[in-house]
């Protein structure tokens, strides 16, 4: 075996000397693809790739005159996993930008890869961690679609409108949910509102009872950032106890599953507010556009959802970003990428929900949507937009030196 | 005993007991991993030059292999095999020669993956929990640590019979997956450690892929001829006597609970540098680091390769890497563990020996003028 | 052990807990009463799958490590059952009956030809866990299947003292359990298959050794063991969902009762239900981020102590 492996090797190390001698390939620019395609986020991940396919469909596979290899690896939301795809899509694949993955967690790691290959370009596929472009950001990874934090601008002044006026806060113990809190937060305590009891489930944990049971009388709504599954969860539980008060939810919270919920308060549901980047029954022509692509080429028979989701929407922004910037240089990634970073640094990227730039740490400064829960004539549920914020950078509005990153216990309002 | 039962117990390996019947009545047979290796003299020289070319082979392989293959050859397969392997090691020593499978390797590797981004320099996004020694005084620090909760764990395991030290290390193991996870306060709960890196020593970079390579090589080595030395000082016999039969070794005098320990917390000097080597490949540690899945690929690795030879983990090692890295070429990386599964199972049922008893099976289905019948034999 | 040291470890032991107890109520009765109600009915359900474990392991010496997974096997298809038929007691019974299937297809053609090696039967069953966790994620997906309650356990039990209100599904838990175990101690003491069960659990030799026929009486008793798991399955995945990793959480639960508890012993895994579900809940309400070290502790110490743990019989 070990034989084996030797001739191979030679075999390949022969082959990969013969074709390395050029500067970059005269035609083909590779593009590596890194979404989960395995565990919990397996669907948002096929996802991820339809929209980043989309991408791609629409300019014909060229940019910048050049034709578009795709080359695609999978995760697991494992920061490890992640880290070993990417180094053989760059490494052993050989391609010139990278784009993924699609976690936090993942997102951090393959940041910190993407400092030992500064010839190559990263960009984010849809992971929403704050700490990705805060701390020691990487000079060629650029992040275009706004993080979890950013999502939830404009909420608390929404909630403070409907009279919540203490909240508990209920989400799971892990980065994700403390950028969302704080994007929550920091907005709701500066405007006065109370937040006296957080509390942290632990990641894996299906068990609300004891959350439930530590529900204040005096707070006005629960603000609740679970995944759609576990949040579906956490309302039958609460249900189950008797509980009864209304829901402000997270970027994830909102979801189909829980707008599908058969339980007996379903009706309790209208009315809940959330903060996400992607609104299903937003109606202007940019994004009913996008919609209407999306299912025209991924029909729902071929396994595709009715209307993309958040990870197609982030992954189809994230490989625009990528081909509209090979446009800008016309296909030249000579001299280190240089000149294709610096015309991704500058670009004002268009997308279906608004336009997007980045700021100096390469994050992006973009929109996000307020949404309500509303009932169609139908009697079914959906998100009705509220508003549109635009203009959000990662700093939330409050000055540089006094921004603290999402964490259990920042912000704090009792 | 008959002469030639005597020498067919010399030369079987040590897989063979360990996969088969675990009664604990077992009458008679101690055997010894590799009788040839004891002898000096006349037979030790001829022996020296039958064992000098095929390990001079495999050796020049090993150390040439960086000059030849490609930067990413050799980072992710060949340094991730090796410091899987060094893990897979530690489980083999205990499983193969002394009988107790423990699923707590892996743990005790993230130990000392833990200790080391906790007291060496590690970033971590919001809590500054790194307390940012120097990295040689971290990593002697996790070793130890690591080695103490391996002995820890072994006295907890070796109370009971056999078959229970997979279950007692399966739930140590789970829980020490969980409290990572929950943990903040220490171990930067799901987040974990990013960016702990290896250092630069003399001027060279750990990081960059030859240096790594050449290091887990080295520890590699180490440890392998360490474990092959061990085996045949009288600890490593009196412990494969344990295994055979734990009664007659008390009667003889020996503590079989102490020697038992002992060898956990040996397994756990190998499974120490093997967590260190895998941190700094990985660049980082979370719970899933040492969760579930790795503690049972452990276990597939030091099954596939054959516990009946040191060399056995590191093969079992190398197979896995390259399935799992080439996998999403082959057939959908989504499916590798069906994959790994179905043959770690063909393997539990059909060869339990391993890929090493098949090769066993295959030479000696071949060699001719064998004057002693070993169908699962050979004295490698 | 002598009286002095009899009274030293209950001391050492119940001190601290009627610490606990008194300050509990006295800080928030209404957690500390819910929070009691949580723990005995997350044990009633770690109870009833550890027993299938326990069964299995006392007469077959088999550490089955695919528990977990006929655990989730039973869960997803009760799920799927209940929302084709829309009736929880369909689902309960197919969810037993399927896992009870393959628990009997895995031991009439595999570790029938096994006996006595029982290492090699643990690997083999670590295998199919695996094999089975990613079949099922290959058909089912890997995303949340929330079964919800029948209608005649949904919503709450209103107008408790003190409490105000509690899951209906969740009370009905308990008597669950106990009916379970009732039914587990009938079997085993009052009916022949359970006397032989009970001998084997002694001394197997012996068994076949009278005649009886011992593949028989093992095939029946995995199928049961097998059986339970499945039947956890289905109540788990309406209070806890259905979602992978949930396998090995059960597992891991399962293996810490057990041992606890005492290895074959049924009697035991009720005990070891108890004393982890309750810690657990305790340590999930209390103090968060701590709970698994409480339960690690409590599993330290009993293998310290007791290494067959609290009811365990010498092996």
């Amino acid at each position: 075996m070990k034989q084996r492996t030797f001739v191979r090797t030679l075999v390949g190390a022969a082959v990969l000397v013969a074709f390395s001698g050029a500067a970059y390939s005269q035609q083909v620019v590779k593009i590596g693809l890194l979404a989960t395609l395995e565990g919990p986020f397996a669907a948002g991940g096929a996802d991820g790739m339809r929209g980043a396919e989309l991408a791609i469909k629409q300019k014909n596979g060229m940019a910048g005159g050049r034709k578009i290899e795709l080359i695609k690896a999978s995760s697991d939301a494992k920061p490890d996993v992640a880290v070993n795809a990417t180094r053989k899509l760059v490494e052993q694949d050989k391609v010139d930008i990278m784009v993924g993955p699609l976690s936090g967690g993942e997102g951090i790691a393959v940041k910190d890869y993407s400092k030992t290959q500064p010839n190559i370009t990263f960009i984010n596929g849809s992971s929403g961690a704050q700490a990705t472009t805060l701390v020691s950001p990487s000079t060629n990874f650029f992040r275009f679609n706004t993080e979890g934090a950013q999502w939830m601008v404009g909420l608390g002044k929404a909630a403070l409108d409907r009279g919540y006026k203490r909240v508990m806060v209920i989400a799971e113990d892990y980065a994700f949910p403390y950028s969302q809190v704080q994007g929550f937060m920091s907005e709701y305590c500066r405007l006065g509102g109370k937040v006296p009891v957080k509390a942290w489930v632990p990641l894996g944990g299906k068990d609300y009872s004891s959350v439930i049971a530590r529900i204040p009388n005096d707070v006005d709504a629960l603000v609740v950032v679970l995944g759609g599954a576990d949040a579906v969860n956490f309302l039958n539980q609460y249900e189950a106890a008797g509980g009864n008060k209304p829901m402000v939810g997270g970027s994830i919270t909102v979801s189909q599953d829980i707008l599908n919920y058969k339980g007996k308060r379903r009706d309790s549901l209208v009315g809940t507010i959330a903060g996400s980047p992607i609104a299903d029954a937003y109606d202007a022509p940019d994004f009913k556009a996008f919609v209407a692509d999306y299912q025209k080429n991924f029909p729902v028979s071929s396994g595709a959802y009715p209307s993309p989701s958040l990870f197609a929407l982030v992954y189809y922004i994230n490989m625009k970003a990528a081909l509209d910037g090979l446009d800008a240089v016309k296909g030249d990634l000579s001299g280190g990428q240089a000149k294709y970073r610096e015309a991704l640094a500058k670009m004002t990227l268009k997308t279906p929900v608004g336009d997007v730039k980045l700021d100096a740490n390469r994050q992006a400064i973009g929109s996000t949507f307020i949404t309500e829960v509303v009932k169609d004539a139908q009697g079914n549920l959906f998100n009705k937009v509220l508003r549109r914020v635009d203009g959000i950078d990662q700093m939330l509005g409050i000055p540089k030196d006094q921004f603290k990153m999402g964490s259990r216990d920042e912000p704090n309002c009792p | 005993m008959s002469a030639a039962e005597w020498r067919n117990a010399m030369n079987a390996g040590a897989g063979r007991l360990a996969m088969g019947k675990l009664l604990p009545q077992k009458q008679g047979q101690t055997t010894f991993s590799d009788p040839a290796d004891r002898i000096g003299g006349k037979r030790g020289l001829s022996l020296f030059l039958h064992i000098g070319l095929r390990h001079v082979v495999v050796l020049a392989f090993l150390l040439a292999f960086p000059v030849y293959a490609t930067p990413f050859l050799t980072f992710q397969i060949g340094a991730q095999s090796l410091a899987l392997g060094l893990v897979a090691l530690s489980l083999t020593f205990l499983a193969g020669y002394g009988g107790m499978v423990s699923l707590a390797q892996m743990t005790v590797a993230g130990i000392a993956g833990y200790s080391v981004a906790i007291f060496g320099a590690a970033g971590s996004s919001d809590a500054a929990i790194s307390l940012g020694w120097p990295w040689w005084l971290a990593v002697a620090v996790a070793v130890v640590i690591a080695t103490l909760c391996a002995a820890f764990i072994g006295w907890l395991s070796v109370r009971t019979e056999g078959i229970y030290t997979i279950m007692i290390t399966l739930a140590v193991g789970v829980a020490f997956y969980y409290l990572c996870l929950q943990n903040y306060s220490v171990f930067n709960g799901f987040q974990g450690f990013q960016r702990v890196q290896a250092p630069t020593v003399l001027g060279i970079n750990w990081r960059e892929p030859l240096p790594f390579y050449y290091l887990a090589l080295f520890w590699s080595l180490a440890g392998y001829f360490f474990i092959k030395y061990l085996l045949r000082a009288p600890f490593g016999i009196a412990l494969q006597g344990i295994r055979d039969n734990p009664r007659r070794m008390n009667a003889l005098g020996f503590h079989v609970t102490a020697h038992r320990i002992a060898a956990y917390a040996v397994a756990g000097v190998l499974a120490a540098i093997g967590g260190v080597l895998l941190v700094w490949y990985n660049g980082l540690i979370t719970p899933n680091s040492a969760g579930t899945s790795w503690l049972i690929n452990i276990l597939i690795i030091a099954v596939l390769g054959g516990m009946r030879h040191p060399i056995g983990p590191f093969i079992g090692a190398v197979v896995f890497v390259l399935l799992q890295t080439f996998a999403i070429d082959l057939i959908d990386r989504e499916r590798f563990n069906l994959v790994i599964g179905t043959v770690f199972l063909a393997i539990v049922l059909f060869s339990p020996d391993g890929l090493l008893g098949l090769w066993a099976a295959l030479k000696s289905r071949f060699a001719s003028g064998s004057k002693f019948p070993t169908p699962r034999g050979g004295s490698k | 052990m002598t009286r002095f040291w009899q009274w030293f470890w209950s001391l050492l032991l119940g001190v601290p807990l009627a610490v606990f107890v008194v300050w509990g109520v006295w800080d928030n009765a209404k957690l500390f009463f819910i929070t009691l109600l949580n723990g005995l009915t997350l044990a009633s359900l770690y109870f009833i799958v550890a027993s299938g474990f326990t069964l299995v392991f006392g007469l077959m010496r088999n550490v089955n490590l695919a528990h977990g997974s006929l655990y989730l096997l039973g869960g997803y298809v009760g799920y799927f059952v209940a929302e084709k038929t829309g009736y929880f007691v369909l689902a309960l019974a197919a969810g037993f009956l399927v896992a009870a299937l393959v628990g009997l297809l895995m031991q009439v053609s595999i570790f029938r030809f096994m006996q006595g090696e029982d290492l090699r039967q643990t690997m083999v069953t670590i295998g199919l866990s695996i094999v089975i966790a990613d079949l099922l994620i290959w058909g089912i997906g890997a995303q949340v299947h929330q079964m919800s309650a029948p209608d005649w356990l949904a919503g709450p039990l209103r107008d408790i003292p003190l409490i105000a209100a509690y899951s209906k599904y969740r009370m009905a838990l308990l008597p669950l359990g106990i009916a379970i175990g009732v039914l587990l101690w009938l079997f085993l003491n009052r009916t022949r298959v359970g006397m032989m069960i009970r001998a084997g659990v002694d001394d197997r030799a012996m068994l076949a050794a009278t005649g009886v026929n011992v593949n028989l009486v093992f095939a029946v008793t995995f199928a049961i063991g097998a059986g339970l798991a499945g039947f956890g399955g289905v109540i788990g995945a309406v209070e806890l969902s259905m979602v992978p990793g949930e396998d090995v959480r059960l597992l891991l639960a399962s293996l810490i009762v057990v041992i606890v508890g005492g290895m074959g012993s049924v009697v035991g895994a009720a005990v070891g239900a108890i004393i982890l579900g309750v810690a657990e809940t305790y340590g999930l309400a209390y103090a968060p981020t701590y709970s698994v070290v409480f339960t690690f502790v409590i599993l330290a110490m009993v293998l310290a102590f007791r290494p067959r743990g609290i009811l365990g019989a010498a092996a």
